[in-house]
């Protein structure tokens, strides 16, 4: 088991997030803090709103109620004195979402740029730092997820694999303070999982604070500091990786283990 | 029926000088109307509500009236106001703005075409709107866009023989003339349709050619 370098104050903190779809509720009155360095796993069914809950939290979707707070500081706007929400403009937006990298499941690489453009375009364009430092800066986060010899090419050259990896270079370059992983395997041949899981593992030993929604239940036990299980909009248990696996308190849990463990 | 080749080949010439007139029209309002296309179009891509108002107001009036009225309107209607061109002008212009329509719809439904993982992964690393339109989704979409812009492009061309009601001296009125001296409308339409049919072929050609230097991945 590996043991959290957890600090007091919460670096992520969400609050009574609420999230609904038209009628359907999809996030039920969701809190919970993540500290500086910890990796959380979550699990759970799909349709439970685990992807959900991570698209809110970088406001890629919009809560319906509550409120998310990155290092101290609410994502998306505020409320001002008398409890009113005043949304954020576009640009805090964007310079909030800096600070909260996310890797999607289908990659979403930018496919008329190379690995190294795809990398250094945000240090570009959104940094402003001049085209040879980003791709240097750029080409050394590739080398941090083992990418070293495909640095030109573009996308489709690459395999699911690299293209998970380049897409987790993308975010680490921005220098966030929290990576959200979107079952980052789950688009992925069999065989090209490991190598991506290994490159989220490097990153999590780093000390980077992680959110991982995934199905792999063997690299959660490994990674994670704490596991969150997820249904129907709630959290309806989290503990330590032990716990989780070895003696989960709720039925549900149980059940949702059981099942996965046979599948 | 007899073809007198004799009208023929007095009318070759005089039809040239009436397709270069066309082209020349034709190329002038192509390049403002794509100017002013694109703008429209980002508009419409804007999240500033003002603009896209505009640009969905602007495109449903060009859609929703004929261009010959369209034409009529700046050349009689605009003197009215105090703005006075030339038929050659007042042509251009109304080619234009009647083009720029359809083009802003070619350059949204473009930048809509490209998928919604796209924006997102775009701005989750703190990208602004006018950043990932100009560095991610105009230049994926620019290639799927020659096709439409072509056809555009070609329906722009065609349009410009409507210009002849105005009195522009292009390849129809050209025509035209001779036919009221001479009385072969056999003849001088066939004529027209083979300098038109030329026009266009070659914009097909270098539309395709444009198109497969385009980088594709």
């Amino acid at each position: 088991m590996v043991t959290a370098a957890v600090s007091a104050t919460p670096l992520v903190h969400v609050d009574g997030l609420h999230k609904s779809f038209g009628d359907k509720v999809v996030l039920n009155d969701v809190s919970l803090d993540v500290a500086e360095g910890e990796t959380v796993v979550i699990i759970g069914a799909s349709g439970s709103g685990k992807t959900t809950l991570l698209r809110c939290i970088n406001y890629l979707e919009r809560p319906s109620a509550g409120t998310i707070e990155v290092s101290g500081e609410t994502i998306g706007g505020r409320l001002d004195e008398s409890g009113r929400w005043i949304a954020a403009s576009e640009r805090t937006l964007a310079r909030q979402r800096q600070r909260i990298g996310f890797v999607f499941q289908r990659f979403n690489l930018f496919p008329h740029l190379t690995a190294l453009d795809n990398v250094a375009i945000g240090l570009r364009k959104v940094r402003g730092m001049p085209k040879r430092e980003a791709r240097e800066r750029a080409a050394r986060h590739l080398r941090s997820v083992f990418l070293d010899d495909h640095m030109t090419k573009r996308p489709s050259e690459l395999s699911g694999g690299q293209q998970q990896r380049v897409a987790i270079a993308r975010a680490i370059a921005m220098e966030p303070d929290v990576i959200l992983f979107d079952e980052p395997t789950s688009a992925l041949d069999p065989e090209l999982v490991q190598e991506v899981l290994d490159a989220i593992r490097a990153l999590t030993a780093s000390g980077m604070t992680t959110m991982i929604v995934s199905h792999e239940l063997g690299f959660a036990r490994q990674v994670a500091h704490r596991i969150i299980y997820m249904d129907h909009g709630a959290i309806i248990e989290q503990g330590s990786p032990a716990t989780i696996f070895g003696a989960p308190r709720e039925e549900r849990t149980r059940r949702f283990l059981q099942h996965f463990s046979k599948a | 029926m007899e073809i007198d080749w004799r009208i023929v080949e007095m009318a070759l010439p005089l039809l040239l000088h009436g397709a270069l007139v066309t082209l020349r029209i034709s190329i002038t309002s192509a390049i403002i109307a794509c100017g002013l296309g694109f703008a429209i179009g980002l508009c419409s891509l804007s999240n500033v509500r003002i603009l896209r108002w505009f640009a969905g107001g602007y495109v449903d009036f060009i859609r929703g009236t004929p261009l010959l009225i369209q034409i009529f309107l700046v050349f009689f209607v605009l003197p009215l106001v105090g703005i006075r061109l030339s038929e050659i002008w007042a042509g251009i212009i109304a080619l234009a703005f009647n083009g720029a329509a359809y083009i802003a719809e070619t350059v949204r439904g473009g930048v809509g075409s490209i998928e919604r993982g796209q924006t997102e992964a775009a701005k989750s690393i703190g990208m602004t709107n006018p950043i990932i339109l100009t560095y991610i989704l105009l230049p994926q979409a620019l290639r799927q866009m020659v096709p439409p812009l072509t056809n555009e492009l070609i329906t722009l061309t065609k349009n410009s023989s409507l210009l002849s009601v105005i009195s522009v001296y292009e390849l129809t009125r050209a025509g035209q003339a001779i036919i009221s001296v001479h009385f072969v409308p056999f003849e001088i339409f066939t004529l027209i349709a083979l300098y038109y049919y030329v026009i266009i072929k070659s914009l097909s050609w270098l539309s395709r050619r444009l198109e497969r230097r385009l980088p594709a991945w």
